[in-house]
C-alpha cells in the first residue's frame, strides 16, 4: 500500500538519536511518538530512553521534554498533567517513558501512588529486561535464567508480573505491546490517547547489546517473543476485562531463546522449565479473558 | 483581620491567600495540620488550587517541581524524615530553577525517634540550593510564606520557610491576616516560564558536559547571590504594603555592646526578654537574629558585628563532629573581618527542650566572663 505523503504521520523522534545500533528502544519510542503526535509533553527518566533523547544542546525528540529523576516518572507526569489542566491545556497529553528498572524496581512506589489516584497520563515502560544503561545488570524484569553482569550464572528469580500489579490498581487501560507488531502498538497508543486517567503500556523492546545478539535482530526477537507466548499481546480494561489481541503460532520457546547470547548457557532442562512456565502463563491469561 | 491561630494554620492561610495552584503533600507530624487545613478548604471549594495527595514526600516534591516548571504556583509542606526523603528532589528543584515554596516544620531526625523542635532537618538541606528563611513567631511565618512566593518566582529558585515544631506549629497566637485584594496587590498572579510549550518545544534538564555543568552551576550561584537583594527588596515592599518587615537579620541594642548574642527562630523571642533584663542590670549585651540562612547574609553580619568584640551563638541544632551550624556559618562569615572576634558556640533546646530566660542569662554571663573561647560548643543541657 502506498501512503500518500500528506497523510503520513510526522516523525517525532528525529534521526541522530544516541542509541546503540539496532536499539529496540529507539524503534519503540519512534512508533509510540509517531502515534502520539507532537502536541504532547514527554517525560523521560534515567534509562536508555534518556540517552536516546540526546545530550545538551541536542534534542532528538520534537516535543517539550523533561528528564526527571529515576524513580519519579509517574508523579512527574502527574504534576505536569495537573498543571496543564490548571492552565486550560487539558487537550495536551502527557506521556512518560521509563525503563524496566525505573518501573518494576525503583519507580514502583511512585507509579503505584499515581495509578491509585488515577492521574491523567500515559506511562510507557520500555522493557529491555535489565539495567542496560548502566551496563547490563539484573532487574526484577529480567527473566529467569538470563545472563546479566550481576546474574553471571543466570537469573534465579522469575520476571515480576508488572501487568498484574497495574491491573490491581484498576486503572482504565493497561496493554502489552512490542516493536515486532507495529500496527498493534500504534493502535494501542492511539486508543490510550483517547482515554483519560492512568494508562499503562508494557512495551517489550529487545536490546542487542544486553541480550548479546546481532544488531539487526531486535524486531525478529520481538516477533519471536510474541509467537512463542513468552510475551503475549493483550489489553486489560479497568483492571479486570482482559482482551488477547493476537493468537500466536505457539512456537517452541527455543525459537526465541536461541537468538540471544544471554541464554547461551541454558541446559535442556532449563529450556523445558521455561517452556512449562510459558505454557502455564498462557493458559492463565486465556482463563482471564 | 486578626485571627487567633496556630503556626500551621497561619501557613495554610498564607498558601490560600497566595492563590497557590497546586499543593502536593504527604502527612508527617508536626506538619500534618497544614495538609489537613488545605484539604478542608479544597473540599469546601475555598482553596482555589488543587491538592495532590502523593504516596510520599519524594513524589510530592517531584509533582511540585514539575508543575512549577509547567508554570503554575506550587507548594508543599513537610518535616524531618519527610524532608530527608525529599533530599534528592530538593537538589533537582533548585537545579532546574523551579520556584517551589515549602513550609518546613523543624522536627528531630531519627534515631532516636522524637517529635519536637530541632533545626538539624532543614539545616541538613543547606547545600541543596534552596533559599531558607527561619521564623520567630506565627506572624513572621505567615508573612514569610507570602514573601517566599515573590522571592522564589523573582529569582527562579525554590524557597523554604522554616518554623519550629510545637513552639510555632501548634501554638496559637493572634496574627494579622490581610484581605485577598491586599495580598493580590503585593503578590501578582504567577508569571514564571512555561517550560513545556508544545509550540516551542525544548528539553528541560538534559545530560550536559562537564563545562556545561559548571556553567549552569555558575548561573545558579549568581541567582542565589542576587537573591539577597531580592529578599531585602521584597521585605521592604512587604513593609510598605502591610506595615511589618523583618530584614535578612535583625540587630537589637548593639550600640556599645561588648557581647552580641546570635540566635535564630523561637529562641530569639525568649532572648529579647532575657537580654532586656540583663541590659537593665548593666550588662552590655545586644541581640542578633539571623532570619535568612541561605543565601547567608555575610556582608550585613560582618558590618553589624564589626564593633562587637565577643559573639555568642545559641542554637538548637548540631553538626556532629563540629558544632552548631549557624555558629560555623557565622565564624566563616567573620573570618575576614578587620578586627578578630571571639565567637563561642552554645547548644541548647536540642530535641525540643525548653530554652528559658534563665538559661539565656547563663549563656550571656558565661560568654562575657570567659577568658578563652573554646572551639567546642558548650552544651547547656537540661539535667534529666
Amino acid at each position: 500500500m502506498v501512503v500518500k505523503a500528506q497523510s503520513r504521520p510526522a516523525e517525532v523522534l528525529r534521526p541522530g538519536h544516541a542509541g546503540c545500533p539496532g536499539c529496540g528502544h529507539a524503534m519503540g519510542m519512534r512508533m509510540v511518538l509517531r502515534a502520539l503526535g507532537n502536541r504532547a509533553v514527554v517525560v523521560v527518566v534515567p534509562s536508555c530512553v534518556a540517552v536516546i533523547s540526546g545530550p545538551y544542546p541536542y534534542a532528538a525528540l520534537n516535543v517539550p521534554m523533561f528528564h526527571s529523576a529515576f524513580e519519579i516518572a509517574a508523579p512527574t507526569a502527574a504534576g505536569i498533567s495537573q498543571a496543564l489542566k490548571i492552565q486550560g491545556k487539558d487537550d495536551i497529553p502527557v506521556l512518560a517513558f521509563a525503563g524496566d528498572g525505573g518501573t518494576f524496581d525503583i519507580g514502583l512506589q511512585s507509579l503505584s501512588g499515581a495509578a491509585d489516584r488515577n492521574e491523567d497520563f500515559i506511562y510507557v515502560c520500555m522493557d529491555n529486561e535489565a539495567y542496560m544503561n548502566t551496563g547490563i545488570q539484573v532487574s526484577s524484569a529480567t527473566p529467569r535464567y538470563a545472563w546479566t553482569g550481576t546474574s553471571p550464572m543466570g537469573n534465579t528469580r522469575r520476571k515480576k508480573h508488572i501487568m498484574e500489579i497495574m491491573a490491581a490498581h484498576r486503572i482504565p487501560y493497561a496493554a502489552t505491546a512490542c516493536i515486532g507488531f507495529a500496527d498493534d502498538l500504534t493502535a494501542k497508543v492511539k486508543k490510550a490517547k483517547e482515554m483519560r486517567g492512568t494508562r499503562f503500556l508494557h512495551l517489550l523492546s529487545p536490546c542487542p547489546t544486553g541480550w548479546k545478539m546481532e544488531q539487526h535482530l531486535s524486531p525478529k526477537a520481538a516477533v519471536a517473543a510474541v509467537e512463542t507466548n513468552i510475551f503475549p499481546l493483550y489489553e486489560i480494561f479497568g483492571g479486570s476485562e482482559y482482551v488477547i489481541n493476537y493468537r500466536s503460532k505457539g512456537l517452541p520457546v527455543e525459537t526465541y531463546l536461541s537468538l540471544q547470547g544471554r541464554y547461551r548457557h541454558l541446559r535442556p532442562e532449563d529450556v523445558k522449565s521455561i517452556q512449562a512456565e510459558t505454557d502455564r502463563n498462557w493458559e492463565e491469561l486465556k482463563r482471564r479473558v | 483581620m486578626k485571627k487567633f491561630i496556630t503556626g500551621n494554620h497561619a501557613v495554610a492561610e498564607a498558601v490560600r491567600l497566595c492563590r497557590t495552584q497546586i499543593v502536593a503533600a504527604y502527612p508527617i507530624t508536626p506538619q500534618t495540620p497544614i495538609y489537613e487545613k488545605l484539604s478542608d478548604w479544597e473540599a469546601a471549594g475555598e482553596l482555589g488550587g488543587i491538592m495532590m495527595r502523593t504516596e510520599s514526600e519524594h513524589s510530592a516534591m517531584a509533582a511540585c517541581l514539575s508543575a512549577s516548571l509547567a508554570g503554575v504556583r506550587a507548594f508543599t509542606a513537610t518535616s524531618s524524615q519527610g524532608l530527608a526523603l525529599m533530599h534528592e528532589m530538593l537538589h533537582f528543584a533548585s537545579g532546574c530553577r523551579a520556584p517551589v515554596v515549602m513550609a518546613c516544620v523543624n522536627r528531630t531526625l531519627a534515631a532516636p525517634w522524637a517529635f519536637w523542635s530541632d533545626q538539624t532537618d532543614s539545616l541538613s538541606q543547606r547545600d541543596t540550593g534552596w533559599i531558607q528563611i527561619y521564623c520567630e513567631d506565627n506572624q513572621e511565618v505567615f508573612d514569610s510564606v507570602i514573601q517566599a512566593f515573590r522571592i522564589a518566582e523573582g529569582v527562579l529558585l525554590p524557597c523554604m520557610v522554616v518554623l519550629e515544631a510545637n513552639y510555632i506549629s501548634h501554638f496559637m497566637e493572634p496574627i494579622e491576616v490581610p484581605e485577598q485584594e491586599q495580598t493580590d496587590r503585593f503578590l501578582p498572579p504567577v508569571k514564571i516560564p512555561e517550560r513545556f510549550d508544545v509550540d516551542n518545544p525544548s528539553f528541560v534538564a538534559p545530560v550536559v558536559s562537564q563545562v556545561q555543568f559548571e556553567a549552569f552551576r555558575h548561573l545558579s550561584y549568581e541567582a542565589m547571590s542576587n537573591a539577597l537583594d531580592v529578599i531585602e527588596e521584597v521585605d521592604r515592599d512587604f513593609g510598605d504594603h502591610f506595615g511589618r518587615n523583618y530584614g535578612l537579620v535583625e540587630a537589637v541594642g548593639l550600640d556599645g555592646a561588648e557581647l552580641a548574642l546570635v540566635t535564630t527562630a523561637t529562641i530569639t523571642s525568649t532572648a529579647r526578654v532575657a537580654l532586656a533584663g540583663l541590659r537593665e542590670k548593666g550588662h552590655r549585651v545586644g541581640l542578633v537574629k539571623i532570619r535568612v540562612f541561605r543565601p547567608f547574609p555575610t556582608r550585613i553580619l560582618r558590618e553589624i558585628l564589626e564593633p562587637v568584640p565577643r559573639v555568642a551563638v545559641l542554637e538548637r541544632n548540631l553538626s556532629l563532629g563540629r558544632e552548631g551550624i549557624f555558629c560555623s556559618e557565622l565564624k566563616a562569615a567573620l573570618v575576614n573581618s578587620e578586627k578578630p572576634h571571639h565567637v563561642q558556640g552554645y547548644l541548647a533546646g536540642m530535641g525540643g527542650t525548653n530554652v528559658d530566660p534563665d538559661l539565656i542569662e547563663r549563656v550571656v554571663i558565661d560568654a562575657l566572663s570567659r577568658e578563652r573561647v573554646s572551639d567546642e560548643p558548650i552544651w547547656m543541657m537540661e539535667k534529666k
